[in-house]
């Protein structure tokens, strides 16, 4: 089961030139743009571990694609997103957020069950990722 | 959200037939550098003679590109050589822009580094500051000031190698993504050079900046003074090329550097002069001249006056 998370997450994969583009477009709004792994795929996960330093002063996206290309090598079946952060007083927030990398193989979630008081039923999902310790959990195709 | 992937508007094709030169310089934009170049900087011939050959090398690679006659992204890190004040980064400045304008580094701005920028202080503290600083660079100019401190062979664990290492694999792999200027007097410079050949044969020019002559530091002085609003009166003139005469002759002289500091401390002077004799008005003239006893009151001439006695 394919992860929609983020910008373009209902586009196909973005190539290395546009997500070099996109990261173009966010350095030119003064955004600080940040990479983040993570292999828990769970939707509710906000924390993930950001890969080095968030990148201030940067002019040109080959610094950043550069460290992305380590990310990838480091991380090859973790998800990785790339942030753009926007610093102006009263948004201080992220501006840009897409997924620019993906397990292989995502097995989805399962729909689990519990029995309350007086026959309820509550409803939640767990990944079939999870089964398995965090940096296990996914491997190549 | 308003970052939209769109193509890039396709390159204007070119014909086979004659290509206009004139017309890709004009376009290139280059034309205003190199003329702001030979009128802000006084002297250094043959530094901007070697400037004008790369600026028209690359004019001349970008058109044969068009041809589909690519000979391989030209090399482009430098090495400026030369003693203290003599423009060298003033130079690289411009250089950057100058490859901005031919398309040859994407951003077209300059990061200066000294060594303390790149080298770390522990084991393992060096790669990470020197990718940083790298990383900052990229689409730009990367320029590292007194180059030579990198290599340090009295110290055969020092960490400046480290650093060396890492440059010189990001020049030779992302020679589109980044321009290494390195700096530094001449003679270190060719030592540095000559223990790391590596690094020697991947510096394609090598342009040395020769010190200047008397009149044209008086010149140098002269524009300084114009871009600072003030004038020299005629015999403060005089001073002044005396005062470049004899500071010449003595030792930490920084040439272009020099004659800043010179014209800082007579225009301290100048203040205090006119501090001095507040209560009455002052004209717009007086404010705006120096006078040859604000030079005069140097050291330099002082020490003359002693040496003499």
């Amino acid at each position: 089961m394919r992860i929609t998370q983020g910008t373009f997450s209902f586009l196909p994969e973005l190539s290395d030139e546009q997500i070099r583009r996109q990261i173009e477009y966010s350095l030119e709004q003064g955004w600080a743009v940040s990479i983040e792994y993570t292999d828990d795929p769970h939707p509710r996960n906000t924390y993930w571990e950001m890969f080095g330093m968030p990148m201030f002063d940067i002019r040109d996206a080959a610094g950043i694609l550069g460290e992305l290309a380590s990310c990838r090598k480091t991380f090859p079946y973790h998800y990785i997103k790339v942030n753009a952060f926007d610093a102006t007083r009263g948004r201080e927030s992220l501006r840009l957020s897409f997924l620019v990398n993906r397990p292989p193989r995502e097995p989805g979630f399962a729909l689990v069950r519990q029995e309350g008081a007086g026959r309820a039923l509550r409803y939640t999902t767990r990944a079939y990722a999870d089964d398995r310790p965090e940096g296990e959990r996914y491997s190549g195709p | 959200m308003s970052a939209v992937i769109e193509p890039q508007p396709a390159a204007e094709p070119l014909g086979t037939g004659p290509l206009d030169l004139e017309a890709a310089y004009r376009q290139s934009q280059v034309a205003e550098v190199l003329e702001g170049l030979e009128r802000d900087l006084i002297g250094l011939l043959p530094v901007k003679s070697r400037i004008r050959d790369i600026a028209a090398l690359l004019l001349i690679d970008k058109l044969r590109s068009t041809l589909g006659l690519g000979a391989g992204a030209p090399a482009l890190h430098m090495s400026f050589t030369g003693n203290p004040g003599t423009g060298k980064t003033t130079v690289a400045l411009r250089m950057a822009e100058i490859l901005h304008r031919l398309g040859y580094v994407r951003k077209g701005h300059l990061v200066a580094v000294t060594r303390d920028d790149l080298v770390g202080q522990y084991i393992g503290h060096t790669a990470p500051k020197t990718r940083e600083v790298l990383k900052r660079a990229m689409g730009g100019v990367l320029f590292i000031d007194e180059a030579y401190y990198l290599y340090r062979p009295e110290n055969e664990r020092d960490y400046g190698q480290e650093a060396i290492e890492i440059l010189l694999q990001v020049m030779e792999n992302q020679r589109e993504d980044l321009v290494v200027i390195f700096a530094g007097y001449k003679q270190r410079m060719d030592t540095f050079f000559h223990s790391n050949p590596g690094l020697s044969s991947r510096v394609a020019h090598h342009i040395d900046f020769p010190d200047y002559s008397c009149d044209e530091l008086l010149a140098i002085a002269h524009l300084m003074l114009e871009q600072m609003h003030y004038q020299l009166s005629p015999a403060a003139d005089g001073a002044l090329r005396e005062y470049i005469e004899l500071r010449r002759a003595q030792p930490h002289f920084a040439n272009a550097r020099s004659i800043r500091n010179a014209l800082d401390r007579a225009r301290l002077r100048q203040a205090s002069r006119l501090f001095e004799r507040r209560g009455k008005p002052i004209s717009r003239d007086e404010l705006v001249t120096i006078e040859a006893a604000d030079i005069r009151a140097s050291r330099v001439f002082a020490e003359e006056r002693a040496h003499g006695h």
